[in-house]
């Protein structure tokens, strides 16, 4: 690589570096959002704040109560005993679930007919009421099995059992986190380069910079090069604090990230540039950074699975690298892959890089103010 | 002239500039409208945590009428879309290489099993990387299961297996559509763009080029450079509010069953606090490079994660449920989600209202102390 490429990316990475503020923006901010982000970023759900209202008083109807009472995912918050006090508690949020037993309970469970009890659930969470139902269904389940026992009568003719791959326990926070390595890796890249040209812009060096004997791939090359190594190191950060911190199982190649980890930098690099060579301003940089920055995560699979969205939407995921990488982040670090599993998501990540640079690199020579 | 009548020329004058500069830099205008917008579309249509079709592999090792009646279920279920697999391992295989989300395996003594009446296994794997999904899809199996057992229990006289079972019925979203939940907290995320992102760089682009000292050379005072600046990006915020509104209810059908003047009230005066905040952000920042970032990091990204617009406040650890009481998308979220869904509940929007006021009368307070007419 010539001497001065490289001379270029040395006053690059001093331009980011001598300036206290920024040197701090690029350190600070980004482990306060995985500490906070790491623990909140939850779909887990517990301590459901439930209410019980018990018509029936029998011995069975406060089986099942005290079954609820002794699960981990509720929380028993209110007994009432009349239909009026349903509403309050739902509207005020006080509890999000009220478990309705009616006065008939007990009598037609010993006639051996079968005996309904209500939920009555809080949608406005819809995600929270599905799984909170899911896990009532469960207690009835357990509650079903220890009567039919009781009674002296077989079991149900067939019984799941369900085991769970790569994330035994169903923890959120092996999902999620992973998933923040991309997102925090690719925030830092994409502003820090679509800054950089802005910047020269606002301030007339770039067409000074554009004046010397160097070629544009040349400037692209040395405007690069320190966002990727920005990147690596904020990743290898993160990736560190997700391991001994958080204990995210690491279970397959560190080769296989770190490949897949310098491509998908190569993408957010040149979509950083991409956006400072169209942008005029600073202000510009960052509104079009933000721009891409918002759907790239939404569409990313990062907290809802992209198979849960329309085809067309889907189709527009392709052209996002967060996708990939996320793929390749918790695929290495849940289910273990090594980089042979993992090719069709690199490709794609290069492609974009080096479309999304050549274009950059285009309009550094044609868009002149 | 009249000092009052002096404030109110200069206020008109920094307003007017204020304004020319958004309508003339199309990037806010991007922000503005535009972005809110992409945002809705890309949640209404995009983002959903309603699992659909998910595609499971059945492994039945000695199809007969019983296994064929339970795999039946699982073809005529919405929530699967069921393929066959001739081995275990082959479906283990798919089911490493992401092809399908689950197995669900029927050895073969299973109708033996089942025909002796104990306890014939089921055998379900999900794969369990994105645990939001696993549970949904083990959920979606049981009630496919449970519909089974009773259908079987019912074909061949038997009692019904299951003593107790259970109705529900879901207040405010009948049909648990997460996008009825998803795009009124989005009206809180677009309106912290706005007044936070945006704002805090136009301040800061002032101290940057200079014009901050060109500004303070003149008789203005500094109360009134702030409100300059805040009235053109109050009514810019909300625009895109009443957009983002009108939008939900008209595009993606959500329900406003509480009144719309209650909305305008409580976004009003989130906008106020946002603003207040940008603010804040461009004074103590100084540069567009630190203002963008700390606008995103300590605004937006809460206002995505820590709000309760996605991820249930209820679930989170209890420092992080302190934590996110001074994030005041969390206090519009909740506001909106309810006027949405449930109507005027009023003891859930005044305390939130309240605890808006109490934020930005602090973020107010601490604006004027930092805002100095003063170089350094």
């Amino acid at each position: 690589m010539p001497w001065h490429v490289i001379a270029l990316a040395i006053k690059e990475f001093l331009a980011l570096l001598r300036d206290k503020r920024s040197r701090f923006v690029l350190i600070g901010p980004p482990i306060a959002q995985l500490l906070v982000f790491g623990y909140a970023a939850t779909f887990d759900v517990n301590n459901v704040p439930v209410a019980i209202y018990d018509e029936d008083r029998g011995s069975a109807a406060r089986q099942l109560a005290a079954l609820l009472q002794g699960s981990p995912y509720f929380e028993v918050v209110a007994r009432i005993g009349r239909d009026a006090e349903i509403a309050p508690l739902l509207d005020n949020k006080q509890a999000l679930l009220v478990l309705h037993i009616g006065p008939r309970f007990s009598s037609d469970l010993q006639r051996g007919a079968s005996a309904p009890v209500q939920a009555i659930l809080d949608g406005r969470n819809s995600n929270t009421a599905l799984i909170a139902l899911s896990y009532l269904r469960a207690v009835v389940l357990e509650f079903n099995r220890g009567w039919l026992r009781q009674q002296g009568s077989r079991g149900p003719p067939a019984v799941l059992e369900m085991r769970a791959w790569y994330n035994e326990n169903l923890t959120s926070r092996w999902f999620i986190v992973p998933g923040i390595v991309g997102l925090l890796t690719l925030v830092v890249t994409l502003i820090v380069t679509a800054l950089s040209v802005a910047r020269e812009r606002e301030a007339g060096t770039f067409d000074q910079l554009l004046v010397t004997p160097m070629r544009p791939v040349e400037i692209l090359v040395g405007k690069a090069l320190p966002g990727m190594l920005i990147g690596i190191l904020e990743a290898s950060f993160i990736i560190l604090l997700a391991v001994f911190w958080f204990d995210i199982p690491l279970r397959g190649s560190l080769g296989a990230l770190y490949l897949g980890l310098l491509v998908f930098l190569l993408s957010g690099v040149g979509v950083g540039l991409m956006i400072s060579a169209i942008a005029v301003t600073q202000q510009q940089a960052v509104l079009g950074a933000f721009l891409f920055l918002v759907p790239a995560v939404i569409l990313s699979g990062f907290a809802t699975p992209i198979s849960n969205m329309p085809e067309v939407v889907q189709w527009i995921t392709y052209l996002d690298p967060l996708r990939y990488f996320l793929i390749v982040v918790r695929g290495v670090f849940l289910e273990g892959d090594g980089p042979r599993l993992l090719v069709h998501q690199y490709w794609p990540m290069a492609v974009i890089g080096v479309v999304s640079l050549g274009i950059a690199g285009w309009l550094f020579r044609h868009r002149m103010y | 002239m009249s000092a009052g009548a002096r404030t109110r020329m200069r206020l008109r004058g920094l307003v007017r500039k204020e304004s020319l500069q958004i309508l003339r830099d199309p990037s806010s205008i991007a922000i503005a409208f535009v972005l809110p917008v992409v945002l809705l579309f890309l949640f209404g249509y995009g983002v959903s945590l309603d699992a659909k079709h998910i595609p499971v592999g059945l492994v039945i090792e000695q199809p007969d009428a019983a296994t064929e009646s339970l795999a039946g279920a699982f073809d005529r279920s919405e929530y699967f879309s069921p393929q066959r697999y001739d081995s275990i391992q082959a479906a283990e295989q798919a089911l490493a290489e992401r092809d399908i989300d689950g197995i669900i395996w029927l050895r073969n003594d299973f109708a033996r099993r089942l025909l002796s009446g104990g306890d014939a296994p089921i055998a379900v794997r999900v794969n369990g990387v994105d645990a939001n999904r696993a549970r949904i899809t083990e959920s979606y199996i049981q009630g496919v299961w449970l519909g089974w057992l009773d259908d079987y229990a019912r074909g061949k006289g038997q009692p019904v297996p299951s003593p107790v079972t259970l109705q529900h019925r879901v207040w405010f979203n009948a049909a648990l559509i997460s996008r009825h939940f998803l795009v009124p907290g989005l009206v809180a995320i677009i309106m912290t763009l706005i007044g936070s992102l945006l704002t805090s760089m136009v301040v800061a682009r002032e101290w940057e080029r200079g014009t901050m000292e060109a500004i303070m050379a003149t008789p203005v005072h500094i109360r009134e450079v702030l409100a300059g600046k805040l009235i053109p990006y109050f009514v810019l915020g909300m625009a895109g509010m009443l957009l983002t509104v009108v939008l939900a209810i008209w595009q993606f059908g959500v329900p406003l069953r509480g009144s719309f003047w209650v909305v305008l009230i409580a976004s009003a005066l989130f906008m106020l606090v946002a603003l207040a905040v940008g603010l804040l952000i461009s004074i103590v920042s100084k540069s567009q490079f630190v203002a963008g970032q700390i606008a995103i990091v300590v605004t937006f990204l809460p206002a995505f994660i820590l709000s309760g617009f996605i991820f249930d406040i209820h679930s989170m650890p209890t420092p992080i449920q302190v934590l996110t009481h001074v994030v005041p998308a969390r206090y519009l979220v909740a506001i909106l989600q309810t006027l949405f869904l449930a109507g005027d509940v009023w003891p859930v929007v005044a305390a939130n209202l309240g605890a808006l006021l109490v934020l930005l009368l602090i973020f107010f307070g601490l604006v004027r102390r930092k805002a100095h007419k003063r170089l350094e």
